[in-house]
């Protein structure tokens, strides 16, 4: 999220499209409630009538897979009516960047399209900035000129009319057009809407397109950086976002860094690689601080080994080539390239799509290792139903877990609070933490590898020092303190890094996620209350140190002047980066560093003092213009993050085009009436012969969560209070649908079956389902919770055996949102 | 004026209380000698956050004098949730309290049907062992084409949104060092 939970009731306008908030996030949703009873509307769009939309002003219905094409609508709705904030997109956005002539885009593909790699790819280099001959973007400040972004982007979206919209989405024309008009109502100064999605955008093979759709139309209507507006991403699990940021992905390193390549031989070829230029002197290029936080990474992994003089070790950092996500990683399971696999608190038999497949994938491994609270479906692969045990040779090892309230650490909400917790209780029998788990294993190979092995340094040398007790358990607090980062030499030497500005390049600091520098931080450095006592006061390697994480001072409204009561809480817990609440918050302001909404200011210019007030903003330069209206060399744009300094309208660096653009699910009922492009030209097609057509499959259908359960079950399926509350996997359907099939009747069993598989489940026969009128005919489409598995205390069949092998182009995220299935009734016998 | 059980809670136990009700205007002194009555169990109070979706909602934890969980309830001082929890956090304690939670290691041997039980010193042994011989045998110093490479591609990683942020930075800087590439998690998918 751009901004926090509490931060949807200072919203004029919410959108909530791909999420069903009141379900997955009921306690966020009170505050949507609460913003509703002060005026604010709100606006549901969705395959499905939800428990979010019982409390909408107004309800759209799209079919699953159609974002693009909806918000594109709205895209071309905002541009046609002048409905945008021509000040905010000239300046805090790249609408004025001229794009070099090779841009080009003709029946769904987009320039510099290779057809013959697998998967296709562009070269993007077509789609660049022109630059000026001091190498900075050339700019048209009246956004006329035919190859700026502005007017690319409205010829690019003219061809989204209200009509092909609704043929596409199935959206009602009337509905439609009362959608886009009260959302680009947020155009108008004064005015602010908030974007809220979840697994219903990104589940898709253009799932990241899908969101660029959300930023455009945010960005046009100026509600990026305020109060109340943003593009808010509801996570969906309670630390997917501390584990993201600290890069348990196959790409990434903590903080975002990226995963060395092959070729990238010494540490300054990925330096050079990685870190951005620019050549525009108002462009902050925050990036160009890369070399300090991949050098204090190198140190926090290796301590003192990590010398100038060998590179900080970065040899011993594997380098990657090609793919190596979620799917890929089944498809080498599959394929038997992997032996082993850990799986920490993670449920992939039930969880990953086309489910069948990962499940079989299991059997190819030597070892298995989960670690989890309760035996969960994938530790018992091996006794399912249907397979022969003494045929499956993995050795499997379960690991019995600590759970939430019997450790002690931080877990990071949607909105970037890192909140800690506390030990209440010991666990169950001997259970032990993640924590303890991975100690003890490193321990061991520690000791393993002294005596002889492959490259053994990486491990014998990796820097431990915890203060691990005899159970195993690391002093969490010294973990903490490590990826905040402290002074590995000098006069500060011991000292914690106050923030990320002052790490360094030559190796005098350590920091294990540079984001996080600033959660973990010395008493003297410390300032306001987080100074007083309370469990946040802690001593780390002696020093008597804050853990903000733990702060708990909750703000109190009615302290507050007026236009200050945003809710920001800024000494309740921490958040990353320095404690910003509102990300991009510079563009909340005009070029004076005035507040656009003075009702609502997240920050606004101090001349007296020379300084901001308000949250902590987006770098402490000045504002962009002098009072008389000249430029301040002194500023910098307000996309500090950006090489540009402002945010894409345009976004060259993306896999399938620098603008999105609609083509359908891998399987879908219709063909695209956009283009000649079925689907996403550049994804990965890996089961060709897995892909089920409206003749043999005519119905779609999409997954989604329910309240009561939790991701793949393994928590709530065996909660016997939330297993009463919902105990069977069901498939909600139409009345319509129900009656085609011959009379399908609530609690009904009924059949679905997939290209991939079959499962049955209970039918739930209602009117938050209607078909959609699409591509001149009507489509019915389902709707299955995922939750299931056949292991635990309730069990049923996953909807995931359904789900097809594929993903985004960008994320390589799979669709499970849209897929196509047939329904029929179980015979009794 | 509205006045939460948990603030009214902590008023009662402190001497403000009488001022406090003086305040209210009102007679809590009923509900204040019931609510003493209903708390002889209490030894202290832990703040928590709920461990289920990506909202943060904050729950305290009471735990009596031998140290054991009685109650799992919303923690009202929270600005997020105000004490709210919807379903699965107001669940938490059956999360602790559960017949069916994991009490010791359990091996499954190659080929077997059924589970045994492990010590924790005898599956960390196994454990490393495996991995060490897994990764030594598909060990890759350098590609074909002689680039640097000093990773091995036969050992997977996933998990841990589930897991405190610490935890994942133990487990991000354990894997790289052996070389993992295959690294993912719930993130991803």
């Amino acid at each position: 999220m751009t901004n926090h939970w509490i931060d949807m009731v200072n919203t004029d306008v919410a959108m909530i499209c791909g999420s069903n908030a009141a379900e997955n996030h009921p306690i966020a949703a009170r505050w949507l409630q609460k913003a509703k009873d002060n005026g604010t509307i709100i606006l549901s769009c969705d395959p499905r009538y939800t428990r979010t939309t019982a409390f909408a002003d107004y309800y759209c219905k799209m079919r699953s897979g159609t974002d693009i094409a909806f918000v594109g609508g709205i895209i071309n709705y905002a541009l046609q009516n002048d409905r945008i904030d021509r000040e905010y997109v000239r300046h805090y956005t790249n609408a004025t960047f001229v794009i070099r002539p090779e841009y080009d885009f003709n029946d769904g593909l987009f320039s510099g399209y290779n057809p013959d790699g697998d998967p296709p790819r562009y070269d993007s280099s077509k789609w660049g900035y022109e630059l000026d001959e001091s190498g900075v973007p050339r700019r048209d400040m009246t956004m006329e000129h035919p190859r700026c972004v502005f007017q690319l982007l409205k010829k690019h979206f003219a061809r989204y009319d209200l009509e092909t919209v609704c043929s596409v989405t199935g959206a009602d024309p009337e509905t439609y057009r009362k959608i886009c008009d009260v959302y680009t109502s947020t155009w108008a100064p004064g005015r602010v809407g908030t974007w809220l999605y979840a697994m219903g955008t990104t589940q898709h093979t253009h799932g990241t397109q899908n969101i660029r759709t959300y930023v455009i139309l945010q960005l046009l209507l100026g509600n990026v950086g305020k109060a109340g507006g943003g593009i808010n991403a509801l996570r969906g699990e309670s630390n997917v976002q501390g584990s993201t940021d600290m890069a348990l992905l196959f790409h990434i390193l903590p903080g975002y860094l990226k995963t060395p390549a092959v070729g990238l031989e010494t540490l300054q070829d990925y330096l050079n690689k990685y870190t951005p230029k620019s050549n525009d002197p108002l462009s902050a290029n925050w990036w160009q601080n890369y070399p300090k936080y991949m050098v204090s990474l190198l140190k926090a992994f290796w301590g003192d080994h990590a010398t100038a003089e060998n590179d900080f070790c970065y040899s011993y950092l594997g380098k990657i080539s090609g793919n190596l996500s979620y799917i890929s990683l089944f498809e080498a399971m599959y394929a038997g390239k992997i032996k082993g696999l850990f799986c920490f608190g993670q449920n992939p038999a039930v969880a990953g799509p086309n489910a069948n497949k990962e499940r079989d994938a299991l059997a190819n491994l030597d070892w298995l290792v989960c670690v989890d609270l309760f035996e969960s479906d994938t530790s018992v692969f091996w006794k399912r139903a249907g397979v022969d045990p003494g045929q499956i040779q993995t050795e499997v090892f379960l690991l019995p877990a600590l759970a939430s309230m019997e450790k002690e650490g931080s877990v990071v909400n949607s909105g970037r609070w890192a909140q800690w917790r506390y030990k209440a209780a010991d666990g169950p029998g001997e259970a032990l933490s993640d924590a303890a788990v991975i100690t003890r294993l490193v321990l061991a190979l520690k000791e393993l590898y002294q005596q002889g092995g492959q490259f053994p340094d990486p491990i014998v040398n990796l820097s431990w020092d915890y203060n691990v007790d005899s159970h195993g358990e690391p002093d969490i607090h010294m973990v903490a303190a490590e990826y905040n980062g402290y002074y590995t030499s000098g006069p500060n030497r011991g000292r914690q890094v106050a923030s990320f500005a002052k790490l360094a390049a030559d190796g005098s600091t350590c920091s294990g996620n540079w984001l996080y520098c600033g959660s973990y931080i010395d008493y003297a450095d410390g300032k306001g209350p987080e100074l007083e006592d309370g469990p946040h006061i802690t001593q780390v390697r002696g020093r008597k140190t804050i853990n903000r994480m733990a702060k708990r001072f909750a703000e109190d409204p009615a302290g507050l002047p007026p236009g200050r009561c945003i809710g920001l809480n800024p000494d309740w817990s921490w958040c990353w980066p320095v404690n910003r609440r509102i990300i991009y918050n510079r563009a909340s302001v005009d070029l004076h560093g005035n507040p656009w909404d003075p009702k609502r200011w997240v920050i606004r210019w101090n001349a007296e003092a020379g300084k901001w007030e308000g949250d902590v903003p987006d770098g402490g330069w000045p504002p962009m213009a002098n009072p008389d209206g000249s430029e301040n060399p002194k500023t910098k744009r307000p996309f500090i993050m950006r090489p540009e300094g402002v945010a894409c309208l345009f976004a060259p660096s993306l896999a399938d085009g620098p603008f999105p653009e609609h083509y359908e699910p891998l399987e879908s009922p219709i063909s695209n009436p956009f283009s000649s492009r079925q689907y996403n030209p550049v994804i990965k097609v890996w089961e060709p012969d897995k892909i089920g057509t409206p003749d043999e499959f005519p119905v779609v259908a999409t997954t989604y969560r329910v309240c009561e359960h939790w991701q793949a079950g393994n928590m709530t399926r065996n909660t016997p209070w939330l297993v009463e509350l919902v105990p069977d996997v069901f498939v909600e359907m139409s009345p319509i649908l129900a009656r085609e099939l011959g009379g399908v009747r609530n609690g009904d069993w009924v059949i679905v079956t997939s290209k991939r598989g079959r499962i049955r489940a209970r039918a739930l026969v209602t009117n938050r389902f209607e078909p959609f009128f699409v591509g001149g005919r009507y489509v019915h489409q389902i709707g299955i919770p995922w939750h299931w598995g056949y292991n635990g205390l309730a069990t049923g069949d996953s909807a995931n055996l359904l789900t097809p092998h594929v993903g985004d182009a960008n994320t390589m995220i799979p669709e499970y949102k849209a897929f196509l299935c047939r329904v029929e009734k179980e015979e009794v016998a | 004026m509205e006045i939460s059980r948990r603030s009214f809670l902590a008023a009662a136990g402190t001497t403000g209380t009488a001022a406090l009700l003086g305040l209210l205007g009102l007679d809590l002194r009923p509900a204040a000698a019931y609510a003493q009555q209903t708390t002889p169990r209490r030894g202290k109070v832990y703040t928590t956050i709920c461990p289920y979706c990506g909202v943060g909602c904050g729950a305290i934890v009471e735990v009596d004098d031998a140290g054991r969980i009685v109650n799992i309830e919303g923690d009202s001082d929270h600005p997020i949730n105000l004490g709210a929890m919807c379903s699965k956090g107001a669940s938490l304690y059956q999360l602790h309290d559960n017949p069916r939670r994991l009490r010791k290691v359990l091996h499954r041997k190659p080929g077997a049907g059924d589970w045994e039980e492990l010590t924790w010193d005898e599956a960390i042994r196994r454990i490393a062992a495996r991995v060490k011989q897994t990764r030594d045998e598909n060990w890759i110093s350098q590609d074909a084409n002689g680039h640097t490479v000093n990773r091995t591609d036969a050992i997977a990683c996933l998990g841990g949104a589930a897991l405190d942020t610490e935890e994942c930075y133990l487990l991000v800087k354990a894997m790289r060092a052996l070389g993992l590439v295959y690294i993912e998690h719930q993130a991803r998918i």
